[in-house]
């Protein structure tokens, strides 16, 4: 295409389909996987214990479940309900992995993944984003035709997954470990923020706050 | 590199002295049809009624059974309107499996004029990308395929040419929309052998009638316009505004209707593809294609009306 002609496109003009058929995808996700809502609530509330008083333990056994979220979502959400509607999310599902991939390593290499407990500001925009994800989030399907029925819920959906590993990442003590844990999810939730945003989804800045709010703890002394 | 401009074959002789017998009258080739107001389509001889229905968005639902019921709806009454050319790309999520969906459920393979696109920057997988699509719609073969955006528009078009030349495909064209690229566009109409052309326009979006429109029309090329309501930005732009007094001259009870008649009245203009998800969006839209459209004098006034909104 000449480079001209870019500016004669619109970002609405990628958008490909309809809010409606966004939302339903949740709908008919839920559907599929009732009751297990209620397990992946289980464990969310798990994540947030572990991470609240963190002990070497606990993290080893549950950031390799939030790693298995993430594959779980490039599987049955990304691939199976996302891609036929939106081929670009085809180039995302191997980003997926590659997270899943860094939470293993990551969590279990070299001493596992430390957290800093003691700094109060990352540690409460940290556990802020994961308590976040797991209870509010789903919440905000509220705002649309669908209801509760449409609930994006942790560990089964992406936006509150990443949202919640943004707040993992804002807690690691290892700014590297940091970093590396933060840029997969953060540029989801750009994704998600500029999808809902052309779709005018209510809510558009909730995957955009959480990224700068992970950002800003990142970028706070750990000590 | 232009492609071999064709020899002069005889069923573009007779389309040019069809579009020469058409004069400059209002509006030509008009016939009325069981199947509401068709046009004939001078290269090639085939005559399709003058709205069909687009499938960008509207129909990217992927396998959702209540939505795919609901597509299932508007192409039914589509049908039951008379409506025969659907407009789809692979470039457009799972719209070509839900026309599919739909054309199987309604046993409707044989009254559809299919018309899809080839949409490839690597001409080499076009032949495969073309047969998964068939697939998808479960048709026969289609009736026309076309360069989507004139993507690699060379070698796609020497794809569909040899496929044309061995019966795979009945005719085969090129798109563009939103004015993008019109010189190219122009070049092609002139010198390549070609039976339709797909652009943007509508009452404000006119750009096409300077030289793109006679020039299709003089080379007995069909024209398809593609968003004939800016994706629905222009309907909602009018929606306030009432519709002026005269427009029962040409019964036009909507604006979407008004919109319509101003573009299929247009003489070098083969017909409009309207994306709709509403069954009576699409009974509006092809009954737009019935009765009376304007002749010259009222066009300009429809749209000078619109400009003054
Ligand atoms: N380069 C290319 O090849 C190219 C580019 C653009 C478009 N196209 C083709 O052209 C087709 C048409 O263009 P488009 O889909 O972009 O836009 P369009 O047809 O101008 O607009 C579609 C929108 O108009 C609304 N609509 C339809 N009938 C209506 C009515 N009677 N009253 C009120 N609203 C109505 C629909 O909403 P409802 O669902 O509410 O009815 C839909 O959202 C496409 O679907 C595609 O097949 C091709």
């Amino acid at each position: 295409m000449p480079m001209s002609e870019w500016w004669s496109y619109h970002p609405a003009d990628f958008l490909m389909f309809s809010l409606h058929v966004y939302e339903r995808l949740f709908v008919l996700h839920n559907q599929a996987l009732w009751p297990a809502q209620l397990l992946a609530l289980t464990l969310g509330v798990g994540l947030l214990l572990a991470l609240w008083q963190p002990r070497a333990g606990p993290l080893r056994l549950v950031v390799p479940l939030l790693a298995t979220g993430w594959l779980f979502v490039a599987w049955a959400f990304l691939w199976q309900r996302y891609v036929p509607i939106n081929w670009g999310i085809r180039y995302v599902v191997p980003l997926f992995v590659l997270q899943a991939l860094l939470l293993l390593v990551l969590s279990q290499w070299r001493g596992g993944l430390v957290l800093s407990p003691q700094r109060l500001t990352p540690r409460t925009f940290g556990l802020g984003l994961v308590a976040y994800a797991v209870f509010l989030h789903p919440l905000t399907a509220l705002l649309n035709d669908h209801g509760l029925a449409s609930a994006e819920v942790v560990g089964l959906t992406p936006d509150p997954l990443a949202i919640a590993t943004l707040g993992l990442a804002a807690l690691a003590r290892s700014a590297r470990r940091g970093w590396a844990l933060l840029i997969i999810p953060l540029l989801w939730c750009l994704i998600s923020a500029a999808t809902l945003q052309l779709l005018e989804a209510p809510g558009a800045w909730v995957p955009l706050l959480a990224a700068a709010i992970a950002v800003v703890a990142r970028l706070m002394p750990h000590g | 590199m232009l492609v071999e401009p064709p020899p002069l074959s005889r069923r573009r002789l007779l389309g040019g002295l069809l579009a020469l017998a058409a004069g400059s009258a209002l509006p030509p080739l008009i016939a009325r049809g069981e199947s509401g107001e068709i046009r004939e389509v001078p290269a090639t001889g085939e005559s399709l009624p003058l709205v069909g229905l687009g499938s960008w968005i509207t129909f990217n639902v992927g396998d959702d059974p209540a939505l795919l019921e609901a597509c299932t709806a508007v192409m039914a009454a589509f049908f039951a309107e008379g409506g025969r050319m659907i407009d789809s790309s692979p470039m457009y999520g799972s719209s070509q499996a839900t026309i599919g969906h739909a054309l199987a459920e309604l046993d409707a393979t044989d009254r559809v004029y299919a018309a899809d696109k080839i949409w490839t920057s690597s001409p080499s997988e076009g032949p495969s990308q073309l047969e998964a699509s068939r697939r998808d719609w479960g048709v026969p073969r289609f009736d026309l395929l076309q360069v989507h955006n004139l993507l690699a528009w060379e070698r796609n078009l020497a794809t569909l040419q040899a496929m044309k030349a061995e019966g795979d495909v009945r005719h085969i064209g090129i798109t563009t929309s939103h004015g993008r690229r019109h010189d190219a566009i122009e070049r092609i109409l002139r010198e390549a052998d070609i039976d339709f052309v797909q652009l943007t326009y509508n009452i404000v979006d006119r750009e096409a009638e300077d030289r793109l429109l006679p020039l299709a029309r003089e080379r007995g090329i069909g024209v398809i316009a593609n968003r004939p309501f800016q994706q629905k930005r222009l309907i909602r732009r009018l929606e306030g505004e009432p519709l002026p007094d005269w427009a029962s001259e040409i019964n036009a009870r909507t604006w979407a209707q008004f919109i319509l008649k101003f573009i299929i009245s247009h003489p070098a203009v083969s017909c409009t593809i309207p994306a709709t998800t509403q069954v009576e969006h699409v009974r509006e839209n092809l009954a737009a294609a019935r009765g009376p459209l304007p002749d010259a004098e009222l066009r300009r006034r429809m749209a000078s009306y619109v400009q003054s909104l």
